[in-house]
């Protein structure tokens, strides 16, 4: 459980810090999705360079601190990967990039960013199986 | 002015007296989503199924006998509760969700076709929003939906011109809002649907446990509700309906204990309330549920209100006070339910950095999107308030608020 100081470092820096905001255009990757359960939206622009090593990342959307965090660390880990390999990246490690103990209903704030990576460059995401 | 003493009601709700978190007590304010559970409505799920578990309408043995009593007992409760005329007019439920398609997958299949229309209003909840939108694309009549005013209420004179145009069959309002607190006048909205030749059903969910609800006064034809939300258990609920409607409508679900005979033919069905109860229900949750209404009416419905009024103002004064932070409906006839905005602050951070201060509120758009959506809102953040609340816990949630919008100021 985060102390209030804790979050509320959580809540300032994500303000001051969202790295990479701001969709691309042109773009080699454009996807949207939404977390039906608090309406938190959020879009990946991807610009792809030689064997689709991703060169530069661009997030847009509005959410709680938790989404727009993990969509900040999570593009900086993406600069430099090939798309091939980042649509590899597990739920596990994007919820230790947090680095604190999130509830469940949390953790879909904070693997939102990821699912709009998976679900545009693959498809449905391998850990909502079973999730209806 | 009827009142009781909160720190006895306290000391009735065993998960009050354990901190939310180490050190940190928890200050309740879920209470629209749904409430905590007396110790006496603990007892009663305890000793039904210790003492007297059977099924109900059934068997000739002793705790067949003792169980159908305790059931119907429940149902007097109820009835008495909401002033209904005859117990045979309370149908238990799972809650008003199931209360609500009941109606709609009865009397609505029965009696909406194309050119019919169902005037409902922007504030509804989901659960009495969807019903009518799926069983429209079936049957292929319209919706209608009544706006809502700058202050959160109903704009009536927009409900007095649709009425007048003599297609609406049903109004289907709520009777308070789980976001904007807005108490709409569900006799007004009798009258004047009666003497278009429509009838009512009114969504009570957010309004039982905090006012006393008198469906003869009201005259209404259907008022559902949640055990839930009113201290007693989950999975029991209420759809109180007019005799005669009622028993002029055809069943919904088959089974058990809805029938008169079965024949290899066809069947018979049995007089309501059992028409519409097939299966073996919420027995114990049902007891629970009349144990609670002891509970509460033991406290007074009017002591109730006044206590939670008296709070919530206190509540709104404080609001009100903060920079940044906006209430969301101004209605002056109002729940318990204070939704608000804080500024540059999402709904989920606000939630989450109140639980870590041990007060739990929700987040989101509570079931309710398209009001969200007319607000030109995401989500807000709701407290809600029961019985067991006091000024000294508004207190340190205000506080905690304030805290909340220094974050972005510092």
């Amino acid at each position: 459980m985060f102390t209030p100081d804790e979050y509320r470092q959580i809540i300032l820096e994500t303000a001051n810090n969202r790295r990479n905001w701001g969709a691309l255009t042109p773009n080699d990757f454009d996807h949207h999705e939404h977390n039906p359960l608090c309406g938190d939206h959020l879009r990946l622009t991807l610009r792809l360079g030689e064997g689709g090593v991703i060169e530069a990342v661009g997030w847009e959307g509005a959410g709680c601190a938790i989404s727009q965090a993990s969509a900040s660390l999570l593009g900086e880990k993406l600069v430099g990967m090939r798309l091939a390999d980042a649509l590899r990246i597990t739920r596990g490690e994007v919820l230790a990039q947090i680095g604190l103990p999130l509830m469940p209903t949390r953790q879909k704030c904070a693997l939102l960013a990821l699912r709009v990576l998976v679900v545009g460059g693959a498809g449905a995401p391998a850990w909502e199986a079973g999730e209806g | 002015m009827p009142s009781y003493e909160v720190s006895r009601v306290r000391g009735d709700f065993p998960i009050l007296s354990q901190p939310h978190h180490a050190d940190v007590p928890l200050i309740y304010f879920d209470n629209g989503a749904t409430s905590q559970k007396p110790q006496a409505v603990l007892d009663a799920l305890t000793q039904f199924y210790t003492h007297h578990n059977a099924n109900v309408h059934r068997g000739i043995h002793r705790l067949s006998e003792e169980a159908t009593e305790a059931y119907e007992a429940a149902r007097r409760k109820v009835a008495r509760f909401i002033n209904a005329a005859s117990r045979r007019e309370v149908v238990f439920t799972r809650g008003t969700t199931e209360s609500i398609n009941l109606v709609a997958n009865t009397w609505g299949r029965a009696n909406l076709r194309a050119g019919d229309v169902v005037l409902t209003t922007v504030m509804e909840h989901h659960a009495n929003l969807v019903p009518w939108q799926m069983l429209a694309a079936e049957r292929g009549f319209e919706i209608h939906y009544l706006g809502v005013l700058p202050d959160g209420t109903l704009d009536m004179a927009e409900a007095e011109r649709v009425l007048s145009e003599g297609r609406v069959r049903l109004v289907a309002l709520t009777h308070a809002s789980n976001v904007l607190g807005t108490v709409n006048s569900v006799r007004t909205m009798v009258r004047l649907a009666h003497a278009a030749g429509a009838l009512v059903l009114a969504d009570g969910a957010q309004m039982v446990a905090h006012h006393a609800v008198d469906v003869a006064a009201l005259e209404v034809d259907f008022y559902a509700f949640s055990g839930h939300k009113m201290y007693g258990p989950t999975g029991i609920g209420v759809l109180y309906g007019r005799r005669a409607i009622l028993e002029a409508m055809p069943p919904w679900m088959g089974g058990g204990d809805m029938i008169e005979t079965v024949t290899l033919s066809g069947s018979t069905y049995a007089a309501p309330p059992a028409r519409f109860e097939a299966g073996t229900p919420p027995i114990a949750q049902a007891i629970g549920l009349g144990a609670a209404v002891d509970y509460l009416s033991t406290l007074g419905m009017e002591a109730v209100h006044a206590h939670l009024s008296e709070l919530t103002a206190y509540a709104l004064a404080w609001l009100a006070d903060i920079a940044g932070v906006e209430v969301v409906g101004r209605s002056v006839k109002r729940a318990p339910v204070l939704a608000f905005t804080v500024e540059g602050v999402h709904p989920h951070d606000v939630a989450q950095l109140l639980d870590s201060a041990g007060i739990a509120v929700r987040a989101g758009h509570h079931c309710a999107m398209p009001l969200h959506a007319h607000l030109g809102l995401v989500a807000t953040t709701r407290a809600s308030l029961g019985i067991y609340n006091t000024r000294a816990e508004i207190d340190t949630f205000a506080q905690a608020l304030k805290d909340l919008t220094h974050v972005h100021a510092r």
